[in-house]
């Protein structure tokens, strides 16, 4: 399949996950930031899509969503800025946000939209496995895009099995029961990601929520394939200077290069 | 399944309004709760548990009361839902004193609720202090400035407040703090939704929990006036929990008018509004599907309504159903319209209505209804944690002592 398949066919440790708000801080940094985030070595951009109440996430991340809004981030304006991506970005993007614009946007428009421009996958936390599988997953899977499933520990093995049917790409494992931005205990963290190894899933496991700084994504990495970082990655960015020449130096501290 | 406006289906639709939308992290809840409500409501000991809190803490059933000089006035028979003589004040603790004898049976230690206005709040802090469970209660922080007696009345009674600081700092930010706070707390910890609202199975829980109000109506109409059934029956809709309660044994009458007021704020189309089912379009909010209020771009707008109860930018599920399908009259008041209805009332009955009440009254004023028709209004709550509106807004009414005008 895509860029997502390809990319883990050839790597299976380390993969790093960055999640940007589309939007912030400027309204044109969109680009800018993703250039940034591929040229410092990540090896994925998650999109975020602002949304004025996103339930699954921490202040950081809603507090850059309401300046994403503010700054007049609609997704209009993201499909916009995202037509040349390809021009730039070859590593793979996938979209993640909120049920409720996307619906406004019309979902299949939606769909069709972000497999032009080149979008690999699409993450909708709050979008539930029934309606997905019975009206929205099929419009998906038509337009050649990658869903993204989140697990948690708190998920039973059975459901897990049928989240992981249900991805493509890879599956997101929320380190703990949690909104972003919460400290966790990275020991229960790995014991936990010990036995979604076990299962022997079809999809590559992104551990997400809690991975910070270097250390966490390394203990993140031992029993996953990679690891996805959003918070810490706003907050740095989130100078007063709008300044995004923070960004090589916090994402080659993270994978040590 | 036998054809019903009472209930959603199996996976809590109302025709296309309702559901689950929640994030992976809150499954294990939701899932435990649509499992187990049902069966733990049906338990003879819960039942009992339940008729006799709500008999000797709450004061049911409150009275069925036939406004005189109202209905002189209106030409027509107007009936008062006494709601507003419930312990703490309003319809709020029917629910509250369910959930929090369902979050015992699951074995929760910990009570999380949102409030707005602060009613919810307060019924919430009362069944905890009542069972000796730890309450947190999440209020927008402006919230918090604009209804300080609530405040004081929540920490009187041992719950923590905490103020909501993200987004729009109101009733639909606490709701996104107390749903964070839900996923950080999934094992010990169960969320008292205060509406018909957030995910399946709450909307009927809580329509189940409330539905007290008119199955009391039924039988008191039937001794007053020999027949069960009034021609209309009439309720504010904020989120819609007392509208759900008062109207749920009537949704299957087809003879019943069910009328459901909304708060239009400003008016409809003033930009200040909270009139969800002329301003909305179908979304998802707080976990299901329903009429939302939202920019083109799918972001939700604050509502604006002088009552804070009302100052929603959603509605329950049930009620987006009774609305599409047609079943449900809606109507909209204005903050004068319900000024003037909550002064009409207090000078023509004695009674000071809350605020989110007096946009239902408003609708006498708007619509004309024959001599024999007998309407049934949800009298929801009580008007004293709106004095200081009712002294600022309502100044010049106040001035005016005069009970011959009205």
């Amino acid at each position: 399949m895509g860029r997502l398949s390809d990319l883990f066919n050839r790597k299976q440790r380390n993969v790093l996950n960055v999640y940007c708000t589309a939007g912030f801080p400027d309204l044109g940094s969109t680009i800018p930031v993703m250039q940034a985030i591929q040229e410092s070595g990540a090896d994925i951009i998650e999109l975020g899509m602002p949304y004025s109440d996103p339930l699954a996430d921490g202040p950081v991340i809603q507090a850059s969503s309401s300046v994403a809004l503010q700054n007049g981030m609609t997704l209009e304006v993201l499909f916009d800025q995202l037509r040349v991506m390809r021009a730039n970005i070859h590593v793979p993007v996938i979209l993640m946000g909120y049920m409720n614009p996307v619906m406004q946007f019309g979902f299949e428009r939606f769909c069709r939209k972000a497999s032009e421009v080149g979008v690999d996958g699409v993450i909708l936390p709050d979008l539930p496995e029934f309606e997905f599988e019975n009206e929205y997953g099929p419009i998906i899977k038509k337009h050649g895009l990658d869903a993204i499933f989140l697990v948690t520990p708190e998920t039973s093995e059975d459901r897990v099995r049928k989240l992981d049917a249900l991805s493509s790409g890879f599956l997101y494992a929320v380190s703990s029961s949690s909104i972003t931005g919460s400290d966790k205990n990275m020991d229960e963290v790995g014991s936990y990601l010990k036995r979604l190894h076990g299962y022997g899933l079809k999809n590559p496991i992104l551990v997400g929520f809690g991975i910070r700084d270097k250390t966490t994504f390394d203990q993140a990495c031992t029993n996953a394939h990679g690891a996805i970082i959003g918070t810490a990655f706003i907050q740095a960015i989130s100078g007063p200077a709008n300044d995004l020449s923070a960004i090589p130096a916090f994402i080659k501290n993270i994978i040590g290069t | 399944m036998i054809n019903t406006y009472q209930h959603p289906d199996e996976r809590g639709y109302y025709g296309v309004f309702g559901g689950a939308f929640i994030p992976e992290m809150l499954h294990r809840n939701v899932e435990e709760l649509q499992e187990r409500y049902l069966q733990i409501m049906g338990e003879a000991s819960f039942q009992k548990e339940l008729q006799e809190l709500l008999s000797d803490y709450v004061g049911r059933p409150t009275p069925l009361y036939l406004a005189v000089r109202l209905s002189r006035k209106y030409g027509t028979n107007i009936y008062l839902k006494r709601e507003d003589l419930c312990h703490t004040g309003a319809h709020k603790i029917n629910n509250t004193i369910g959930q929090i004898l369902l979050a015992e049976r699951l074995g929760k230690k910990r009570i999380i609720a949102e409030t707005g206005a602060g009613q919810h709040g307060v019924a919430t802090a009362t069944v905890c202090a009542l069972k000796g469970v730890e309450c947190v209660v999440f209020m927008g922080e402006k919230d918090i400035q604009r209804q300080a007696p609530n405040v004081a009345r929540m920490k009187m009674l041992g719950a923590k407040v905490v103020p909501a600081t993200s987004g729009s700092k109101t009733l639909k930010d606490a709701t996104n703090e107390a749903i964070r706070d839900w996923i950080n707390h999934p094992g010990d910890t169960h969320y008292i939704i205060g509406s018909v609202v957030g995910p399946h199975p709450y909307p009927d829980m809580v329509a189940r929990f409330q539905s007290v109000i008119s199955a009391e109506i039924r039988k008191q109409l039937k001794e007053k006036t020999g027949s069960e059934l009034p021609t209309h029956v009439l309720a504010c809709v904020g989120g819609g929990s007392n509208a759900a309660g008062a109207f749920f044994h009537f949704l299957d009458e087809p003879t019943v008018e069910i009328i459901a007021i909304e708060a239009a704020g400003h008016g409809v189309d003033s930009g200040m509004s909270a009139a969800t089912t002329q301003l909305g379009l179908p979304g998802i909010l707080h976990g299901s599907k329903s009429l939302l209020m939202q920019t083109p771009d799918g972001q939700v707008v604050e509502p604006h309504s002088i009552s804070a109860g009302l100052d929603y930018p959603g509605i329950g599920p049930m009620h987006a159903h009774l609305y599409a399908s047609g079943r449900g009259t809606f109507l909209s008041a204005t903050d004068e319209e319900a000024l003037d209805a909550a002064f009409e009332l207090a000078r023509l009955e004695g009674i000071i209505p809350a605020l989110e009440t007096a946009h239902a009254l408003a609708i006498l004023k708007k619509r004309k209804f024959k001599e024999q028709d007998r309407l049934v209004f949800s009298l929801s709550g009580r008007g004293d944690k709106d004095m200081s509106t009712y002294m600022t807004a309502g100044a010049e009414r106040m001035d005016k002592n005069d009970h011959h005008s009205y």
